[in-house]
């Protein structure tokens, strides 16, 4: 077993990188909207859903619908948000919460009804291609996904810490009345917000499609991994999201090898079970509550 | 109170149904006569919505087919109309599916994929009695309750187990005994549970020691630790249970990880049996083998349900074949009986020999419900093409075992 | 528990009028839902009192569901014990789950979406044990042996099963209005309305909090134990899943949180609402689904308190102030 230790610790390393990648977009939203987005996994989903046909119909690799499916999936959170999400809820945090799970509901149906349950992977070349390091052998495409969540955390890091609109966002995060009175479109931002998240999604979904499956019922897979990371990480924070998303898919690793495989994943909801007691503020937050 | 409706009581229930909920259900003041109606009670929305797509599918195709050589012929002719409802893969829903089925006026059902859905609603429609013929219903709680109106068509988790023990014992004899160890990797549900407790039960009567049993839910993200304890624990076989999705992923990362195999058997396998598998992961599923429920593919109709469904553009499961199979029986029991009252179908149906389907199994016996003459089948892949290897009578190919050497 | 505007008479009457007609049509087919119907009624008025009296939402009722089903289940099936007092332990369980989570969660002061999630984790830690342990069955889940009887409490007779439902609906209710009109429920409405405040009026608002998740947690395990004893057979996926949890916060906000009558009236609808929206969309599996979310995502809009408070704007016997029944 103690020869297991490091190549499941890498294994939970490139897993966890996938839950960083998903976290980001929920981490952001939930920061600046304070708004638990349940529709999440089903944006997960839907994007697995475009990459999938984008690779079985026009034949191209995951990896290069990154440019396409970016913008795509920014348009798509901006629109839900600003006509869909924010309208419909009227402003109460319990409502935009039923608002996202009654808009989960209606993706991941309309997915059931138009795509049908079967589960579907793309037949890639280099599916079984690995990366040996230390003596592990790591799926290629796990490591790509790796490498990735590093580059895209502190990119969006930056984006939000020396953008125009990344000011503006982290304005309105902190101090809705003061941004509005400033001259800021609090409903532009916060769509947009949404939709940097939305593309945060689309791209963790490029970076998982080469080494998983999609069926209409796949975000739920996802979904409170997700919360948990943004727990773990501190609710808004991005760096947070990275190294919880490591930390986790290393305890879920770690706990499947030693506890067994069905109860590895009670490592990650007791993580977060502790976590929300002790320091509700996570790893890296601010504040809590 | 029970409810064994008569047709004017029904249209008064309906009828009143119907003014409260400002709904008119048209098809059940049609005549009766011409239609006989067969209930599909299967879960077509939530987690086992795959399979109960397939099955449902099946029962289409069965009924299309029953439909144009002729209907029931023993009641002129009567045409089946399928009555499909959703169990939306929870069992309080399952059962209520059922008063939805009773209410539609079918003479009997079929269902319901998943056991925990089937215990529900043979529950529910004993108090109608009305018959389930179970297309897939492993766990043997179903038959142990002593419900009449029970029938389990195709074979339960005991005697799937109990057959591919026997076969995978004379494979390896026939081969020189080179499986000495086996790993055992299952989800934990109650199919696979069951049967990882049966396998690390018997296979060391054969000299088969078991050396590794790694449990893991469903769905499973990574299988990477799996197939890292697969491979270390030096197993020569692997014994996999688990479903279409969490297989996969388990296939892809065993080759990942390099592990050396020399042979993967499974039982009642989620994906071994499946055609998708078989083309989107064609490298790492060759000589995969299976045991499981299966057609026998020299029968005309069988080779008429594969085109039907390589028409429709459907992948041919087992959920299909069961299915299919299932309105066979309930139509047979039609033709002998020409009654469409419940009782007297459910005292046909305790009585059927009926050998026409499409399945490999004797002649029909329910013995307390279970079909005695059932039995499962021994699949492997080979190149494109799921072969039936096992036994003899009905193959369509040799079996391979154990994988022979890349060289 | 009394209306307090014509409208609010009406919505009651109406659901009254529906669930008493269900004893004169023999139509199996709406009794057989509307049973299903009430037991998530429970389950709903369970939340009610933490979500709608006192503001916290959780979003893991299932884990005072499950274990309150769990319990009874493991003492009938495994250790042989008499189903009404399996029946009564799995209440306390139930109430001992909600007690257990609410004090953890409330000793570190977790409110809003903190609570929320810890709850649906708790759920889910419950859920995996649940299916991992031998006790609870594994995966295969626990069924009751069927022998139908008033000493095992099953009921073979569709009618009786109903009937005894109403009853326990009624009963909660009717210690919802207690509750509601106590001094419990007068200091648990002032932790919602602003907890600063009642803790400066000196009440013990951790003490109240926690009270009420007990409270609540009692009526949810009540509602594992019913769905247990009418359909005999639970699984962890079943009764710690997450789509318990999700109606039993769905009916009271649509029905009107925090109203004694708008958990039921809200459950009565969205099951109505499903059931209409599976046999208009006859042949699309899924699509009623979308139709039953739309309408969600629409009532959410346009009642912001609910069927109740809608109501109440209908026809008012009394001042505006108090327009809640």
């Amino acid at each position: 077993m103690t020869s297991l230790i490091l190549p499941a610790v890498l294994s939970g390393l490139t897993m966890g990188a996938i839950y960083a990648l998903v976290a980001l977009g929920l981490t952001l939203i939930y920061g600046v909207l304070h708004i638990i987005n349940f529709a999440h996994g089903s944006l997960l989903m839907l994007a697995l859903y475009a990459a999938y046909f984008l690779s079985f119909h026009g034949g191209l690799d995951p990896y290069l619908a990154i440019p396409i499916l970016l913008p795509v999936f920014f348009c798509l959170g901006y629109v839900l948000q600003r006509w869909v999400i924010a309208p419909m809820s009227s402003g109460s945090e319990q409502n935009v919460l039923l608002v996202t799970l009654a808009l989960s509901m209606i993706i991941d149906n309309l997915a059931l009804y138009f795509w049908t349950s079967n589960t579907r992977s793309v037949d890639i070349p280099y599916a079984y291609n690995t990366v040996e390091f230390l003596g592990a052998y790591l799926p290629l495409g796990r490591v790509i996904a790796f490498l990735a969540a590093l580059a895209a955390a502190p990119l969006l890091w930056l984006f939000m810490t020396r953008t125009r609109t990344g000011s503006a966002i982290r304005a309105v995060a902190i101090e809705k009345r003061g941004a509005e009175i400033v001259g800021i479109d609090v409903n532009h931002t916060y769509a947009v917000c949404f939709g940097i998240g939305a593309a945060c999604v689309a791209l963790a979904a490029c970076l998982l499609l080469p080494t998983f499956y999609v069926t209409p019922q796949v975000g739920y897979t996802f979904v409170l991994v997700a919360f948990t990371t943004v727990v773990l990480g501190g609710m808004g924070s991005l760096p947070g999201a990275l190294i919880a998303g490591l930390l986790l898919g290393v305890i879920e690793s770690l706990c499947g090898l030693f506890l067994g495989e069905s109860l590895g994943q009670i490592g990650i909801f007791t993580a977060f079970i502790l976590i929300l007691l002790f320091k509700p503020s996570g790893l890296l937050g601010r504040r809590a509550a | 109170m029970t409810y064994t409706l008569n047709r004017r009581g029904l249209l008064k229930a309906s009828g009143a149904a119907a003014l409260v909920s400002g709904l008119a259900m048209p098809s059940i003041l049609r005549a009766q006569g011409q239609t006989v109606k067969i209930g599909v009670l299967e879960p077509l929305t939530g987690n086992l919505a795959y399979n109960g797509t397939q099955c449902a599918a099946g029962a289409k195709f069965a009924a299309d087919a029953i439909n144009a050589a002729g209907g029931i012929k023993s009641m002129g002719g009567a045409q089946i109309e399928l009555v499909v409802v959703d169990a939306q893969s929870r069992p309080e829903i399952a059962a209520s599916a059922v008063d939805t089925l009773a209410e539609a006026g079918v003479v009997a059902f079929t269902g319901a994929s998943a056991s925990a859905l089937g215990l529900a609603s043979s529950q529910a429609a004993a108090k109608y009695d009305l018959a389930q013929v179970f297309s897939i219903g492993t766990a043997e709680t179903i038959v142990e309750r002593g419900l009449p109106n029970v029938f389990r068509f195709t074979p339960g988790v005991n005697k799937c187990t109990s057959v591919a023990l026997e076969n995978l014992k004379q494979l390896n004899a026939a081969a020189g005994n080179p499986v000495k160890t086996a790993a055992i990797v299952h989800e934990d549900g109650p199919f696979g549970s069951n049967m990882a407790k049966i396998m690390a039960e018997q296979l060391p009567q054969q000299g088969i020691e078991v050396v590794e049993t790694i449990s893991h839910p469903t769905p499973h993200r990574d299988f990477n630790n799996i197939a890292l304890r697969v491979k270390a624990s030096g197993a020569n076989m692997l014994i996999p249970s688990n479903y279409l999705n969490e297989y996969t992923l388990m296939a892809r990362a065993l080759r990942q990880q390099r592990a050396e195999l020399m042979a993967i058997y499974s039982i009642l396998g989620g994906a071994a049996s499946n055609i998708k598998f078989v083309r989107e992961n064609n490298d790492v599923a060759q000589y995969v083998m299976d045991c499981n429920h299966w057609y026998d593919p020299s029968k005309p109709e069988s080779q008429a349900l594969a085109a039907s469904v390589a028409q429709a553009g459907l992948d041919l499961t087992y959920d299909v074949m069961v299915s299919y199979a299932t309105i066979q029986v309930i139509a047979d029991a039609l033709e002998r009986g020409a009654s469409t009252d419940r009782k007297a179908i459910i005292q046909t149906l305790a009585a059927s020999t009926f050998d026409g389907s499409i399945m490999p199994y004797g002649p029909t016996k329910f013995v307390n419900g279970d079909n005695v003459n059932s039995q499962p089948v021994n699949t492997q892949i080979r190149g494109e093409e799921i072969e039936l290897v096992f036994p003899e009578q009905y193959a369509t190919a040799e079996p391979v075992f154990p994988i022979p050497r890349e060289g | 528990m009394k209306p307090q505007s014509m409208g609010q008479a009406v919505l009651i009457g109406l659901a009254l009028i529906y669930l008493a007609s269900l004893y004169f049509m023999s139509s199996p087919v709406w009794m057989g839902f509307t049973i299903n119907a009430l037991i998530v009624a429970v389950v709903a008025l369970a939340w009610n009192i933490t979500g709608g009296f006192g503001g916290m939402a959780s979003f893991g009722h299932a884990a005072m569901y499950g274990t309150g089903a769990y319990a009874s289940a493991i003492l009938q099936v495994q250790y042989g014990i008499n189903p009404w007092i399996a029946f009564g332990a799995g209440i306390v369980a139930g109430a001992a789950m909600g007690a257990f989570i609410g004090a953890l969660a409330f000793r570190y002061g977790l409110k809003g979406s903190y609570f929320a999630l810890v709850t649906l984790a708790f759920a889910e830690v419950l859920r995996i044990c649940a299916s991992s342990f031998a006790i609870t069955g594994g995966g295969s889940g626990l069924q009751l042996r069927l022998e139908p009887g008033l000493s095992t409490l099953q009921f073979n007779d569709r009618s009786v099963v109903y009937t005894i439902l109403l009853v326990i609906v009624a009963l909660v209710m009717a210690l919802t209005a207690w509750l509601k009109y106590s001094r419990f429920g007068a200091y648990l409405i002032a932790v919602r309305e602003n907890e600063d405040a009642a803790r400066a009026l000196g009440i013990d608002t951790y003490r109240i909090k926690v009270k009420a998740m007990a409270i609540s947690g009692a009526f949810a395990g009540l509602a594992g134990v019913l769905y247990l004893q009418v359909w005999l057979f639970i699984d962890s996926a079943v009764v710690y899943g997450s789509a318990i949890s999700i109606e039993a916060l769905i009916g009271p906000i649509i029905g009107g949180a925090g109203t004694v009558w708008g958990p039921l009236i809200g459950t009565l609808g969205l099951h109505l609402l499903g059931e209409g929206a599976k046999h208009l969309l006859h042949n699309a599996p899924g699509l009623n689904f979308v139709l039953y979310a739309v309408v969600l995502i629409c009532a959410l809009r346009f009642l912001p308190q609910g069927l109740m408070g809608l109501a109440a704007r209908i026809g008012t016997f009394r001042k505006k102030e108090d327009d809640n029944a």
